[in-house]
Order: structure tokens, then C-alpha cells, then sequence
């Protein structure tokens, strides 16, 4: 018996050895990437050791001021307002879809859920080129109200279907109550689904911020002028006018492009796993 | 009217009550008019307007023409007059190809991980969010650019490999060699486990500890135990994965844009098929032919989905063990 704990424990020790150097492993190319926007340029393409000799911060102010006439920060400032649009759009429109979907009861709830989960299984390619000549009729290429205004039309398939799933999931004898007492269809939203569902709409804007800040097709398709770039386009403008001469700062600006979404992973990391746990959000 | 009055007593009681059961339906369907709007304006109408533009020859200056089967005939088959687009099939192959080897690896790296770390192991929180950061990260331009650095012929793997061999190896430069880029594409796609992971971690909690005890009672190994158990109590959870990551896998773009600067070379090598729509719609300015492409890579993958729906129900099992 006691050798039989004694294999296991043994057993148990290498599981732990073999997810420690995975994991140093997978995590290694990001460590690579923060240090390398501390070294300088003739290290960053010799050296796979992480530590910089010397540290120099002037990757980051080069990068900062960024190229040609456009400076960095507006580009952080574009995605930023385009990623709290989405935010916004989605966190309002997908819970009132989410609510009639799983409390109200209408005639053809079946088969419009069907269809809602038909459109997010949908290649986005298919709408694009339409959805491209509707912007442009309506003279909104190159602004980011393409980004921002059709969210708010019932938000993205995926989080309307991660809320419904929670708000099933919620006791029906609050609804109940708040009925006989009088509530409508609206209070009893505001009122009681709303409050109860905060981890769904925290995991929303999670997504909605992340998917919107790394999208690169749409803000290359819909955006052409400098000013208006945002920081994916920002970081392709670098690679593609710096070449090879500027990788310090153009890691520099990497970084910077990753800790937004590095603050808000760790501070409402519990709401990820969940969100990711209960419904599969792709990625 | 007096007489009419009792014949028309039982269609007024319906009628009231049809007239409740129309305002509920009415005002919930207020709640559902957002949705609704959105889906006919963003997306019924824009997917009937594509189909018609995959049947025209277009370019968004001058107005659609008509020119019937030509955009498909062009990607399948071809004429002396209307060649066949080689390139078309060149990307439709290099991403199955992606497809086939991606996804199946990050599915199973994921779930071997997963197997890991469902143990009684101090710190298992940390390391699911360690494993997890690359997922985080990986969709954006910053990691493509970094892995543009890494994988170049004088990149930081290249060092590294030379390190450790002594001088030995002379490794390739991997993204200029068409026989190894797209390998770099797929190894940036596996090393983004993490959603999967996190699911397949979710799922294997909830396997009752109890069939594992009863079947090391019965004799069975650890290997037996595996697929006896642990697989067919994931499946609906494995198949869920597969479902949604080649979905996924089939759209990719941003990497194979980033680190092939646009091109989807070398020689072809990493020209996704969302690559080359994109290049074809909106570089060349053949919308009519992009929106073809479009429609073609929804019925890919919608047989594909349909095709694995109808294969799973041959082993996922949806019994008990949830």
C-alpha cells in the first residue's frame, strides 16, 4: 500500500515537472518579447536570453512618437474608443436580446434562436463585401461608426447566447413574485434579471473589448487614413516602413499594444475562466 | 344586433383573449426588435446581396454585371477563354491543409494538458492562466510580428536550435521556405490551446471520480480507463471543440497576413483562403469573384459542419457521465 502512494506520489511529482517546463516553454516567447523591448537592436537579434545588457528606454519613446506624421498615441486612442464602443453596444443590446430569449415567451422564440445560432456559426466573409457597399453609401468608411452602430442592433450572436445560457439558469420565482406584484416586462429586466447577471455582462465586455482591440480585417477594410488607424493598423504601418531597422521599438509598441489587454485578464480573471468554462467562447 | 349578440358571445371571450395573448407576444417580441432589425439589416440582407454579386463582375466604381456562373467557373473549372484560377485552389489546399494539422493538434495538446492538471496539484490556478496567456495574446498583431522574428533565417529559434546542436544543424529559414511556412502558422495556432484547455479541464471535474475507482477495482489500466472513460464522458465537450475551432481555423487571416506581409508567400505557401479573398476583394478590386469565394467557403463550412454533426453520432455519447 505504502508503495503503491509512494509511485503515485512520484507519478504526481513528474505531472507537476512536465507542466512547470511547458509551461516556461509556452510562456517563454512572451517573456522574450517584453525583454526584448528593453534591449538594443544589436542584441535583440543575437541573444535568446531574456535579461537586457544594457536596459535602454528609448525604444519606447522612439516608438512613441511613432512614424511620419502620426504619433502612437493616436492610434491607441482610435482603438479605444472603438473597443468602448463595442463594449457599450454589446453589453446593452445582447442582454435585451438575451432576456426575451430566455424569459419571454413569443410566438417563433424556436426558430429565431436557431437562427441566432446559425449566425454565429456564420463566416463573417459572407456579409462583408454587402456590408462593406452599405458603409460606403452611407459614408461611413473611414470613421468608426461601422465598428460600433450595428452592435447595437441585438449585439454579437456569441454573448447574446452566453447570457441566455446564464439567465436560464437563474430561479424563475423572483419573476414570479415581481408579476403577481404588478412588475412589467421591463422592470422586471432592469430590476432582476440585470442585477443577477452581472457575470455574463462582465464576460461580454471582456470579449467584446479583446475581439474589438485585436481585430485587424475590419479596421483594415473599413479605415484608410493614418489618423484614423487604430493599433493593429498602427503596428502594420511600423513593420512595413521600418522593415527590419526598427524592431526595438516596434516591440516596444507591442507591448504596449498587449497590456490593456493584460490589465483586464488578470484583474476579472475569474470571469474568463467562467465565461470560457460555461459556453466555449472561441479563441 | 340584439340577435347577433349571443351567437357572437364565445368569439368575443376568444377574441379577448387572443388580443391578451397577441399584446404579451407583442411586447416581448419589443424586446426582440433590435435583434431582429440587426439580423435582416446586417445580416439576411447582405447574405442575399453577395449571392447576387457572386453571380456579377464587380468593383464597387462601376455598377454590378451580370455575368451568370462565370465567378465558379472560373474557381473549378476553367476555359481557354475564362482560365482556371490556380491560385484559388492552391489557397483553398493550403488551408485544409492548416485545418487538418491545426486543429487536430491543438485539440489534442489541449486535452493532454488538461489530463495534467486535473490532479491534486498545488497551484493549478496559476498555471491554467499562464497556459492561458498565449490564447490571450495570440490573435494579436504584436505576437505575429514577434513570430515573425523568431521563425526568420536569423531569428531567436534559428540561434537557438544552433546552440544546442553545437553548430551542428543547419536550421532552414523557416518562413522563406515554402515547405516549412505554413508549419510556422501552425505551430502560432497550437500554441494557443488555452480556450480548449480550459473547457476540457471544466469537463473532466465533472467526470464522477467513482468510474475511474470501479473500473481500477475491475482491472482495467490506465490506458483502458482513457478510452473507456475520460473520452467517451468528453465527447460532447471534444466534438463541441472541434466544431468551433475549425470553424475558426477555416477564417484565419491575421497571421498569415502578418507574417507573410501580405502576400501569402512564399510561393503561396500561407495564402489562406481569407487571405486570398481579402486580396482578391479589396486589393484587386474583384468584389463579384470575392463574394463567390465567400459563398463557397460557407457551404465548405457548413458540409463540414453537417459532417461532423452526422459522424459525432456515432461516438459521442451524451449519457450520464455529465
Amino acid at each position: 500500500m505504502n508503495n503503491i502512494k509512494h509511485v503515485n506520489n512520484i507519478n504526481l511529482e513528474l505531472s507537476h515537472l512536465i507542466i512547470i517546463l511547458l509551461g516556461a516553454g509556452m510562456i517563454y516567447p512572451v517573456l522574450w518579447l517584453f525583454f526584448a523591448s528593453f534591449k538594443e537592436g544589436t542584441q535583440i537579434f543575437s541573444d535568446p536570453g531574456l535579461w537586457p545588457k544594457p536596459w535602454i528606454l528609448e525604444n519606447y519613446s522612439h516608438g512613441w512618437t511613432g512614424i511620419g506624421i502620426v504619433p502612437f498615441k493616436t492610434f491607441f486612442l482610435n482603438s479605444f474608443i472603438i473597443s468602448a464602443g463595442c463594449v457599450v453596444a454589446n453589453a446593452l443590446a445582447c442582454s435585451v436580446s438575451a432576456y426575451a430569449f430566455a424569459r419571454l415567451e413569443f410566438k417563433g422564440k424556436k426558430f429565431w434562436f436557431a437562427i441566432l445560432m446559425v449566425t454565429f456559426m456564420l463566416p463573417g466573409h459572407v456579409t462583408m463585401i454587402p456590408r462593406y457597399v452599405i458603409f460606403r453609401n452611407l459614408g461611413w468608411i473611414d470613421t468608426f461608426k461601422p465598428f460600433v452602430l450595428p452592435k447595437f442592433f441585438g449585439g454579437d450572436g456569441y454573448f447574446i447566447f452566453l447570457m441566455v445560457q446564464f439567465i436560464r439558469s437563474l430561479p424563475k420565482d423572483m419573476d414570479e413574485s415581481a408579476i403577481i406584484d404588478g412588475c412589467g416586462k421591463f422592470r422586471i429586466f432592469t430590476r432582476i434579471i440585470m442585477p443577477l447577471s452581472i457575470p455574463p455582462v462582465i464576460t461580454t465586455v471582456l470579449f467584446s473589448f479583446l475581439w474589438s482591440w485585436d481585430d485587424f480585417m475590419g479596421h483594415m477594410i473599413f479605415l484608410n487614413s493614418p489618423e484614423k488607424f487604430t493599433v493593429p493598423l498602427g503596428l502594420r504601418l511600423f513593420l512595413d516602413s521600418s522593415g527590419s531597422s526598427s524592431w526595438g521599438a516596434m516591440f516596444a509598441m507591442s507591448v504596449v499594444s498587449l497590456l490593456p489587454c493584460f490589465v483586464l485578464f488578470f484583474s476579472l480573471q475569474k470571469y474568463f475562466v467562467q465565461g470560457i468554462s460555461t459556453t466555449g467562447v472561441k479563441g | 344586433m340584439e340577435g347577433d349578440s349571443i351567437p357572437l358571445r364565445q368569439p368575443i371571450i376568444h377574441k379577448r383573449s387572443f388580443n391578451r395573448s397577441l399584446k404579451d407576444n407583442l411586447s416581448s417580441y419589443v424586446f426582440l426588435v433590435p435583434w431582429l432589425l440587426g439580423l435582416f439589416i446586417w445580416t439576411f440582407y447582405p447574405l442575399v446581396y453577395s449571392l447576387y454579386l457572386s453571380f456579377t463582375q464587380y468593383n464597387i466604381i462601376q455598377s454590378p454585371k451580370w455575368i451568370g456562373l462565370r465567378n465558379y467557373f472560373v474557381m473549378f473549372i476553367g476555359n481557354d477563354e475564362f482560365p482556371r484560377d490556380e491560385r484559388f485552389m492552391k489557397s483553398l489546399l493550403v488551408t485544409l491543409h492548416y485545418v487538418v494539422v491545426s486543429v487536430p493538434s491543438k485539440l489534442i495538446f489541449a486535452l493532454a494538458v488538461a489530463m495534467l492538471m486535473n490532479q491534486k496539484l498545488k497551484g493549478i490556478p496559476f498555471y491554467r492562466t499562464i497556459y492561458y496567456i498565449p490564447t490571450l495574446l495570440g490573435g494579436s498583431i504584436a505576437i505575429s510580428i514577434l513570430w515573425r522574428r523568431l521563425f526568420a533565417g536569423d531569428g531567436i529559434i534559428n540561434i537557438i536550435i544552433r546552440q544546442i546542436s553545437g553548430g551542428r544543424l543547419d536550421p532552414p529559414s523557416w518562413l522563406s521556405s515554402p515547405e516549412f511556412s505554413l508549419y510556422t502558422l501552425i505551430i502560432l495556432t497550437v500554441w494557443q490551446f488555452g480556450s480548449p484547455m480550459i473547457i476540457f479541464l471544466a469537463g473532466l471535474k465533472q467526470i464522477p471520480t467513482e468510474y475511474y475507482e470501479a473500473a481500477s477495482v475491475d482491472g482495467a489500466g490506465k490506458v483502458r480507463q482513457f478510452f473507456a472513460i475520460t473520452i467517451p464522458c468528453l465527447s460532447p465537450i471534444i466534438f463541441f471543440n472541434f466544431v468551433m475551432q475549425m470553424i475558426g481555423a477555416f477564417q484565419s487571416f491575421t497571421q498569415a497576413y502578418v507574417i507573410s506581409g501580405g502576400t501569402g508567400g512564399p510561393v503561396d505557401s500561407t495564402m489562406f483562403y481569407s487571405l486570398y479573398l481579402y486580396l482578391r476583394g479589396f486589393a484587386y478590386g474583384a468584389m463579384g469573384y470575392a463574394s463567390a469565394m465567400a459563398w463557397v467557403l460557407l457551404v465548405i463550412i457548413a458540409a463540414m459542419t453537417a459532417l461532423s454533426f452526422k459522424v459525432s453520432g456515432s461516438f459521442v455519447s451524451y449519457g450520464s457521465g455529465k
